[in-house]
């Protein structure tokens, strides 16, 4: 990742302006976004898997 | 007018003591079928209902095509057709808008549809009618009051209006209702899922320009943020379901003018309506752990219970139905009671794979969290413009039918496997399905014939022949439900044999002749 900094700042701040409820529908087409793009359910129920586990 | 059901004379009390092969409890949708398919098959048969008519309102109005083709092998299927609604189009919006449509038009060469739109009670109708011919000893206004189970029958007590009596049953088969009496008094729980929702199911008569199709909303202007749903029946009767919510106020939402504005609203100022019938229900995906309970076996909502959504209770009942009715018979003329045995496996099966779709389409529907509640709008909002998010909306997927997992000998095909429903294809002046009597065999080629078996010449290269990926003088085993038991590249008598034997828990036939 050769930014990121940057990226981390445009997911946090696509949010700004937004209540609850619109930040988590967000994050939701976010994620069925990249899901789509990755194409591959074990890949995303693996990227899932980590991040229950890192909670 | 209303809709008028008949009504049925109460059968007056019978003599104590009588043993019966199979008691039906329950003169329902599923209860019939059963009495019905066993009677054809020759068993005596009793039903017991505690009423003295049908369904009261329109009830499981989606029969699918397997279910219609058990119909058809019952007798019913041309009628059903004549009458019913086809539909193929499903339209899904969100808002005010379309975000998704699909066509269940199948390829041609299928005597029966992917669906049809049939009032219960023109179904219950015509079974009770059907029953009566084939001879079924239908008793009306009785109720069963006690049930006593043992390992070789049950004694049911029985109330009327003009007294008590009890009879043996080497089987009694309870079809009688999610809030089965039978299941109750035997102590069996029935174990699942309450949503914390309710749902508004109105019938309406208008003659309206809507087309034949199946309309579903999410968070319709005209029913903000719940849901609702379109569906034509037969005789200008539409379906209509609005989601209420958990806090509905239900003495108020059933109130004439209440369901009344509900609907304008939903029709616009100009429909002209009238209410046929109101209900309100709180949907459950639940079942028994076993269906088999010694001889009492337990089939439709009695066993199993669904969210409507996808069509799957009255479907899975007629089909439990089917999956029983031909072991029961083979069990009363010999066979094995371990054959019923597989009704449970196979029909657990069915149930798991009804309640996990239902659960995840009411799920969908009704979403139970924030986040729930966040990834299925974004699902929506998606829908629209990205074609992929559209397989995700779940408005309810449709009832199919069931995969048994059969594992006897076999070679192996590419289009069919054991286990799959048989596929119906055009032949001679009729349909192969309408061909299939008990055990079956369809033969792409020529066979000799075999005893005990309905032996079907197929043109090998027919479109039965292509949707089977028969090899020329190949065989197809079927069972007397119409499912796959095995494919054979030749035909062998001995194998042919072998199969039915297994399938039936019987010693192969050289044993029981030794």
């Amino acid at each position: 990742m050769t930014d990121p900094d940057a990226l981390f700042a445009a997911l946090v701040g696509a949010h700004d302006g937004l209540d609850d409820a619109a930040s988590r529908r967000l994050d939701a087409r976010l994620v069925l976004l990249l899901a789509q793009h990755i194409n591959d359910p074990a890949v995303v129920l693996d990227a899932l898997r980590q991040a229950q586990e890192a909670a | 007018m209303p809709h008028t059901s008949p009504t049925y004379a109460a059968t007056p009390a019978a003599p104590s003591g009588t043993r019966h092969p199979a008691v039906v409890v329950g003169g329902g949708l599923v209860g019939l079928t059963l009495a019905l398919d066993l009677a054809r098959r020759g068993v005596p048969v009793v039903m017991l209902d505690d009423d003295n008519t049908v369904s009261t309102g329109s009830r499981a109005i989606c029969i699918a095509k397997r279910t219609l083709e058990i119909f058809a092998r019952l007798g019913l299927g041309p009628r059903m057709l004549a009458k019913g609604i086809t539909w193929n189009v499903g339209r899904v919006f969100a808002g005010a808008h379309e975000v998704f449509n699909f066509d269940l038009l199948p390829e041609g060469g299928h005597e029966y549809p992917a669906f049809i739109n049939l009032q219960q009670y023109y179904v219950e109708e015509w079974l009770v009618e059907a029953c009566l011919e084939a001879g079924v000893d239908l008793r009306w206004r009785h109720r069963v009051t006690a049930v006593a189970s043992r390992a070789d029958g049950a004694t049911i007590s029985v109330g009327t209006d003009a007294g008590d009596y009890t009879m043996d049953a080497d089987w009694l088969l309870a079809a009688d209702g999610a809030r089965s009496f039978v299941r109750e008094t035997l102590g069996l729980p029935f174990v699942g899922r309450t949503f914390r929702d309710r749902f508004l199911i109105a019938d309406v008569r208008m003659q309206a320009p809507f087309p034949t199709e199946r309309w579903f909303w999410f968070d319709p202007p005209f029913h903000p943020n719940q849901s609702a749903l379109l569906h034509k029946q037969p005789d200008d009767i539409w379906r209509i379901d609005l989601q209420l919510g958990w806090d509905a106020d239900l003495d108020a939402e059933r109130d004439p003018a209440r369901v009344t504005a509900r609907v304008q609203a939903m029709l616009g100022p100009d429909a002209r309506f009238t209410l046929e019938w109101v209900s309100i229900y709180t949907f459950r995906c639940r079942r028994l752990a076993r269906f088999v309970h010694d001889r009492v076996v337990f089939v439709g909502d009695s066993a199993h219970q669904v969210s409507p959504f996808g069509a799957r209770g009255g479907n899975g009942g007629v089909q439990d139905a089917d999956n029983l009715a031909w072991k029961l018979a083979a069990v009363l003329q010999g066979a094995p009671a371990s054959l019923i045995d597989t009704y449970d496996d196979e029909r657990i099966l069915a149930a798991d794979e009804n309640i996990l779709h239902s659960t995840r389409a009411t799920d969908f529907i009704t979403p139970k969290t924030p986040a729930a509640r966040a990834y299925r709008d974004a699902v929506l909002s998606l829908a629209a413009t990205h074609p992929w998010a559209r397989a995700m909306v779940n408005s309810g997927r449709l009832s199919r039918p069931c995969r048994l997992a059969l594992t006897g000998d076999s070679d192996v095909w590419d289009r069919v496997r054991p286990g799959d429903p048989a596929i119906d294809a055009p032949l001679g002046n009729g349909w192969l399905l309408g061909q299939v009597r008990g055990f079956t065999l369809l033969a792409f080629g020529t066979a000799p014939p075999l005893d005990g078996v309905t032996t079907v010449g197929v043109p090998p290269d027919s479109l039965a022949a292509r949707r089977y990926g028969a090899p020329p003088g190949g065989v197809v085993l079927i069972r007397p439900d119409q499912h796959v038991l095995a494919t054979f590249d030749r035909f062998d008598g001995a194998r042919i044999h072998a199969a039915i034997d297994a399938c039936l828990h019987r010693a192969p036939a050289m044993e029981r002749a030794a």
